[in-house]
């Protein structure tokens, strides 16, 4: 694991992978939103308003993911003071931040048709919130402390503490009356949601996995190559 | 713990004796208390509803407003680093100075919240839930805010980085609190678990905060 973790390696293997991952993105995109969209039924209630749900729910999920991945990189950071993790743990925040905005917004046009109101002051709303604001404090850290070793550390630490954040989210629906409904892919005896709608919604799912893997490893090699640049600036202005 | 009652002692005479400490923090807090029914209006039912979710918010912002003090001046004139090199780990010291910090802004504004209440027309069946629910709640407040003050000491403008890193975990404190305060109006069977729940918090505060604040500590004095 510790060779692919140089960052000339990394940016070598990267640069292989990215076409084919964006091209899977794509692909899978095409087709989530193809059956999502077009060939999955209506519901019987919700109607055509359902269709929300394959844009919101992987943005959810991918909200709480960004986070984790955010809170493994910076564990890895601080344990084993790898600058490459302290790359992966920034360039994951913005992207995150994104989804987790996604995932509000289409969470609030789909609850007004079905709720009657674009927000309520429930558990599942105000903790993805709580994500949301966590996500701008730690981005706020980077830009605030200049030095970068120093913001590293400073994030990582703010990163794990706010990973308090993550299991609430995931339970809220469980431990609080909710509007939101409980969760109904991943649960004990089996996806509680028929095929038709089970099969594009889990498509949509990899196909966001793959958005955030491909916006991931572009920003990563970004990030690297800007803090070349800027050593290499600084060597000059030494030398 | 001759030590950690000797920097407590220390913080304390400091926040009394040196300007902006506890009497800033409560001038704020009333000052706020006079500036929420002058713009919400002196309806005094509507105030009475408000009472305990304002007495609350009011409350965050007194301690979030005295964070820099807890570090900030001990980082500038490097006694904060003679702390690290002391007897004591620098875990503990964070556990001190979040006390000293809490006897100095959570605790008093606590005990005067109630009495202030009154200005918001606040119901007096529920001075004592308040009162409790306040006292538990704010421990978890000073743990948090000396967490966020060593996040981000040393670092120009700091204040409004602290507010954004540190009100988000606020929130359940704010949550549970008001639900442990207004549950005589509405619903009673919620104050008990409330009050449980906001104990659970002040703990794991006690747990995670020092630990997370050293570790930050010491990153920026590297």
């Amino acid at each position: 694991m510790q060779k692919y973790a140089n960052p000339t390696r990394f940016n070598a293997i990267a640069g292989a992978v990215l076409p084919w991952c964006a091209g899977l993105t794509v692909l899978l995109f095409a087709v989530g939103l193809y059956l999502g969209l077009v060939e999955a039924p209506q519901d019987y209630q919700q109607g055509e308003t359902v269709r929300i749900m394959f844009v919101h729910v992987p943005a959810a999920w991918m909200a709480m993911a960004t986070y984790t991945v955010m809170a493994l990189a910076s564990a890895v950071a601080i344990i084993w003071r790898h600058p490459l993790a302290d790359v992966a743990a920034k360039t994951a925040a913005p992207i995150g931040a994104c989804f987790t905005f996604l995932a509000l917004v289409t969470g609030s046009l789909w609850g007004k048709p079905m709720w009657g109101t674009w927000w309520v002051w429930d558990a599942r709303l105000t903790s993805v919130f709580v994500l949301f604001l966590l996500y701008l404090g730690y981005i706020a850290i980077w830009q605030a402390i200049e030095e970068p070793t120093r913001a590293a550390r400073i994030a990582a630490i703010v990163a794990l503490v706010g990973f308090v954040n993550i299991p609430i989210i995931k339970f809220s629906v469980d431990w609080w009356n909710s509007l939101h409904q409980p969760a109904s892919v991943l649960k004990v005896g089996g996806p509680a949601i028929h095929s038709s709608i089970l099969i594009p919604l889990l498509i949509m799912a990899v196909a966001y996995t793959m958005l955030f893997l491909t916006l991931h490893l572009v920003a990563m090699r970004t990030e690297i190559m800007k803090r070349r640049i800027h050593n290499m600036e600084r060597a000059e202005v030494a030398g | 713990m001759k030590t950690f009652l000797c920097l407590v002692r220390r913080e304390l005479v400091l926040t009394l004796r040196q300007g902006g400490g506890a009497g800033m923090a409560l001038g704020f807090f009333l000052t706020v208390l006079v500036l929420l029914p002058l713009g919400i209006g002196p309806d005094l039912k509507l105030l009475q509803r408000l009472a305990p979710g304002a007495l609350w918010i009011t409350l965050l912002l007194s301690v979030l407003l005295s964070t820099d003090r807890i570090f900030g001046p001990d980082y500038e004139d490097g006694s904060l680093e003679l702390m690290t090199m002391g007897p004591m780990p620098l875990e503990l010291v964070v556990v001190g100075k979040a006390f000293a910090h809490w006897l100095g802004t959570g605790l008093p504004l606590a005990v005067l919240a109630p009495g202030l209440g009154v200005l918001l027309n606040l119901d007096s069946a529920l001075f004592l839930p308040l009162l409790a629910a306040m006292v538990l709640g704010s421990l978890s407040l000073s743990l948090l805010a000396s967490l966020g003050a060593a996040v981000t000491v040393g670092i120009r403008k700091g204040g409004m980085i602290v507010s954004l890193l540190i009100l988000p975990l606020y929130v359940p404190i704010l949550i549970f609190g008001v639900a442990a305060t207004s549950a005589v109006i509405g619903v009673p069977e919620l104050m008990g678990p409330s009050m449980l729940i906001l104990a659970a918090i002040s703990l794991v505060s006690l747990v995670v905060a020092p630990v997370a604040a050293a570790a930050a500590l010491r990153s920026h004095m590297t």
